[in-house]
């Protein structure tokens, strides 16, 4: 197990290497030029090249590279052109607002998708298979910005029950959050359905019916926890797409999280910022994918000892 | 030269595995199972009139989707506006059915051009092997690790906003999909018998390629197809939603749903239209897609 | 005989749904006892209903389109197929136990061994945890293997499929059932494995006097194990024998074809005569007798009127029209559908 771990996480040093740099050479091809957007319209050429001498852009591009990352690891991200603020002071409180959101997505999501996936997979055929699958792939095909502004309207403007864009109390993130886990929900319920047609297929099971195991503990303890394997990946999957839904849902909500800097920044073309949100994003789904490895390892005792 | 008239030892049975001559009673076939599954039939059908829509949609709209009436203003659904008329006073109903073409359009462009791009590109990667193989699968492997939308948000960054680039967008996160679909199924059709047969018999690869390879992988291909062109919308209706997409003035279905949310609580019609449409059009590829796949290959129910 | 008969299968009848309103049956009209201490072998090809037998008696159909639809099952002279499911419970794995043709893949991979065999003895005990570990520990040991301690904390990847089918007989044995069903016990094993679990189950036999139903298609097997053995043909009994009776004299064709299928040592024969043909598919099913179409001395009656299973006397059976003339008594009443 310990061998196992320090591999999985030495592997990840060259993806994060490579998709840091692509992040870089994409942002440094961008048209555009940021340094004269930083400027006043009356700033003359000296400025301009003294501003642009003072960032460094007159450097090759990677010698940039290398003075960027030394400052990555610095904890230095650079700073906003737009509000002249250091990203790292900007970063921790939406981080929290989308880190909250995002939890609690997946949380519901999991719980209800893994529910639905199971007692699908049991009532096969039956009318409880096609409520659940019917569901799931409403969760899936619902556009996520159209169901929150829907539930804004049911729930906030005509039933008054909910808040909107406030997360100071937990009511607040009733709404955000169930708009953010309907397309996990949906995925999770068709992949923990599918898996668990065919786990209910395997000798184990039949074995543990033939003990005269009760068909709840069959279900449970034989088939899914055998099903578990592939229900992690998906969901690990899917956290992925959490951080891409948060850009949807915040807006909706008028949430200042990182889904919401975003936007602004591409609006203002705020490429310091972009360049740390897309680094931040990508590390975000590496470290999930590793925990989600390492899960594996813990669910199926065949990688943890090989 | 035809390899199947040629007196060599295949037996008849050993080439009922080709897809050529299988081709017509498999069709048969596939419809009377795909007509008992009714609920894509269901799907199958509306997603036939929304793209008779798509065609004709304008010329069988009630008013101009560009037509500003200042005398109705976001008046709610009437008998004269079906579904009510927004901030200037144009016909929802008829922005939508002009809407179709866009909408539908945009993802459909991006998911064909994809799809043929990652389908040469999976073909090639799994009958050649190789560095081109390892070349396109690592590519697909990092774009297919980011999560569509943030790709697409992330390419839109990138190369800046319009309803072009959204296609852009949405064609680079279809790209991998049909690649790695393409490439596993090509890699099973390739160590088939008739493909050895026809190999062993002189075929050049390019035809090996196109009258063996494709066919047996085209099954895939279309239920992939079919699942693209709904994430493809939800893809390029939320980035109009956001801003990066089609123009706020234009009657795309994401961008209409952007300018109605200004209006939350006041004239809810205009949330309610765009986004059923959208949702009921995502839902019935993916229904349409779950039926097919179920009928092409009963294997990953 | 005097030995108690443990479990009496009366008239069986398993169908299995394909389609909206087809269905077919797999498993026609099978009757057949097995006695206290008695080893009985069912035989046949694959796909002539022998597993589906074993499913029946246990009733294991869920989650399958599979559903018994006629007969009895007796357990020293209670219907199981009467039972209610709480009840089939209490006696899977407690009065019936199986083990299966696959050991490996029937233990659960992400369990430890101990937690499958404590689990299986605290299902039908009132022991606590650890003296279910005891039990299990004590029931590893008499399957003969020598670390049962390190096995126990095993999970199934580790073990080999010798060693994981003793740990299957292990558990199917530790509830003390009054019968066994294995299911082609050793067809995944290899040949000196094969030999040592045939052993044990002997030794068990003998030990617990358990009534064994072993189902093969191995007819070397067969006779190195069973005191009687039915032979199945497209879900139906073709032949009934005490097993030496039946190697010397197979009296159905089909029985004849399958022994003479098998190489004898020292033989000289260079070419083994086979079976022409394949077992029927469940949905076609010839009229008449269903080994007709590759029966050498099939008649005309034979692909028009299908016989039933005649009783000869001296637990013999056949269905055949050959045997006809040596039933002891009238069995018409019998004839299958």
């Amino acid at each position: 197990m310990g061998r196992y771990f320090v591999k999985r996480v030495l592997s990840t040093i060259p993806l994060l290497l490579v998709i840091s740099i692509l992040i870089f050479a994409f942002i440094h091809l961008i048209p555009g030029d940021p340094v004269r957007k930083m400027l006043p319209k009356e700033a003359t050429q000296e400025e301009y090249e003294q501003l642009k001498e003072e960032l460094g852009f007159n450097d090759p591009l990677p010698i940039q590279y290398i003075n960027y990352m030394k400052d990555l690891f610095r904890g230095d991200f650079g700073e906003s052109y737009k509000s002249g603020l250091p990203i790292s002071e900007i970063f921790p409180a939406r981080l929290q607002a989308t880190l909250a959101l995002t939890l609690w997505g997946i949380v519901w999501s999991v719980i209800l998708g893994t529910l639905i996936g199971i007692v699908s997979a049991v009532k096969r055929g039956k009318v409880l298979d096609y409520v659940g699958m019917v569901i799931a792939t409403s969760g899936i095909s619902v556009p996520s910005f159209w169901l929150g502004l829907m539930l804004i309207q049911i729930f906030s403007v005509q039933l008054g029950w909910l808040p909107t864009g406030q997360l100071d109390s937990w009511k607040g993130y009733i709404l955000p959050s169930i708009t953010m886990g309907c397309s996990i929900m949906g995925t999770l319920a068709r992949y923990s359905r599918s898996s668990m047609l065919e786990t209910m297929q395997e000798d184990y099971v039949r074995t543990a019916r033939a003990k005269g195991q009760r068909e709840s503990l069959v279900v449970l303890r034989h088939a899914f926890r055998n099903s578990l394997v592939q229900v992690v990946t998906v969901v690990g999957l899917q956290i992925g797409g959490l951080l891409a839904g948060s850009v949807l849902v915040e807006t909706v909500f008028s949430i200042p999280g990182l889904g919401r800097l975003m936007v602004d920044s591409i609006n203002f073309r705020d490429y310091k910022v972009i360049q740390a949100l897309l680094m931040f994003f990508a590390l975000e789904y590496i470290v999930i994918n590793l925990i989600v490895d390492l899960l594996y390892g813990v669910l199926n005792p065949k990688i943890r000892y090989d | 030269m035809s390899e199947t008239k040629q007196p060599v030892n295949p037996t008849p049975s050993e080439f009922m595995d080709d897809p050529v001559l299988q081709n017509r009673s498999r069709t048969r076939e596939f419809f009377k199972k795909f007509f008992q599954r009714k609920t894509a039939v269901v799907a199958g059908c509306f997603i036939l009139f929304l793209v008779i829509i798509a065609i004709i949609g304008p010329s069988i709209a009630p008013y101009d989707p560009a037509a500003y009436d200042y005398s109705a203003i976001r008046s709610g659904p009437t008998a004269q506006h079906l579904m009510g008329t927004d901030e200037f006073g144009r016909d929802v109903f008829s922005r939508l059915l002009a809407g179709a073409r866009l909408s539908l359009g945009s993802a459909l462009a991006a998911v064909i051009v994809g799809a043929a791009l990652g389908t040469i590109l999976g073909i090639l990667a799994g009958y050649y092997g190789g560095i081109l193989e390892a070349l396109v699968m690592r590519s697909s492997d990092v774009l297919f690790a980011m999560p569509d939308i943030l790709l697409c948000i992330a390419i839109v960054a990138i190369i800046g906003p319009g309803l072009i680039n959204v296609i852009i967008a949405v064609t680079v996160f279809t790209i991998p999909s049909f690649a790695r679909i393409m490439r596993s199924a090509t890699l099973s059709v390739k160590g088939s018998l008739y493909v050895e047969v026809a190999r062993s018999l002189g075929c050049p690869d390019s035809r090996i390629l196109i009258k063996h390879i494709f066919p047996g992988t085209v099954q895939s291909m279309i239920v992939n197809f079919t699942m693209r062109i709904g994430s493809a919308i939800l893809a390029a209706s939320s980035l109009s939603f956001l801003g990066f997409g089609a123009d706020v003035s234009a009657p795309e279905w994401g961008a209409m749903l952007s300018s109605g949310r200004n209006y939350i609580g006041v004239a809810d019609h205009l949330i309610l239209f765009p986004g059923l449409i959208i949702f009921l059009t995502v839902l019935a590829f993916n229904l349409f897609g779950d039926g097919l796949r179920d009928t092409l290959d009963p294997k990953v129910k | 005989m005097t030995e108690q008969v443990l479990l009496d299968v009366r008239d069986l009848r398993t169908e299995f749904k394909t389609g909206r309103k087809q269905s077919v049956t797999a498993v026609n009209g099978v009757s057949f006892q097995v006695r206290s201490g008695e080893i009985v072998g069912l035989v046949g090809e694959s796909g002539c209903g022998k597993s589906v037998t074993s499913l029946s008696i246990m009733q294991l159909f869920r989650n399958t389109n599979g559903k018994v639809t006629g007969g009895e099952v007796f357990l020293k002279g209670k219907n199981l197929l009467t039972c209610s499911e709480k009840e089939m419970r209490a006696i899977r794995g407690k009065e019936i136990s199986m083990i299966f043709q696959e050991p490996m893949s029937s233990l659960n991979p992400s369990m430890r061994i101990d937690a499958q065999l404590i689990e299986a003895i605290r299902l039908h005990t009132d022991l606590d945890k650890k003296a279910a570990r005891a039990h299990a520990l004590d029931m590893l040991g008499r399957v003969g293997i020598a670390n049962p301690e390190m096995v126990l904390r095993s999970f199934p990847h580790q073990l080999s499929g010798g060693m994981s089918q003793r740990v299957m007989i292990a558990m199917a044995m530790c509830c003390d059932p009054t019968v066994l069903i294995a299911d082609e016990p050793t067809t995944a094993l290899d040949v000196t494995i094969q030999a040592q679990i045939l052993q044990l189950m002997r030794k068990i036999r003998a030990e617990n006097d358990t009534g064994i139903l072993l189902i093969t298609h191995d007819l070397g097997v067969v006779a190195e194990m069973c005191s009687r053995v039915i032979v199945m043909y497209a879900g139906r009994i073709v032949e009934e024998a005490p097993v030496e009776e039946l190697f010397a004299c197979p009296k159905h064709p089909y029985t004849q074809g399958l022994i003479a299928s098998v190489p004898k040592l020292g033989s000289g024969v260079t070419s083994l005569p086979s079976i022409p043909g394949s077992v029927p598919d469940l949905s076609m099913m010839p009229e008449g007798c269903k080994f007709a179409p590759r029966c050498s001395k099939a008649c005309d009656r034979c692909h028009k009127e299908e016989p039933a299973l005649f009783d000869l006397g001296g637990d013999r059976k056949s269905r055949c029209w050959l045997h006809e003339s040596e039933q002891v008594k009238s069995t018409k009443k019998e004839a299958a559908v």
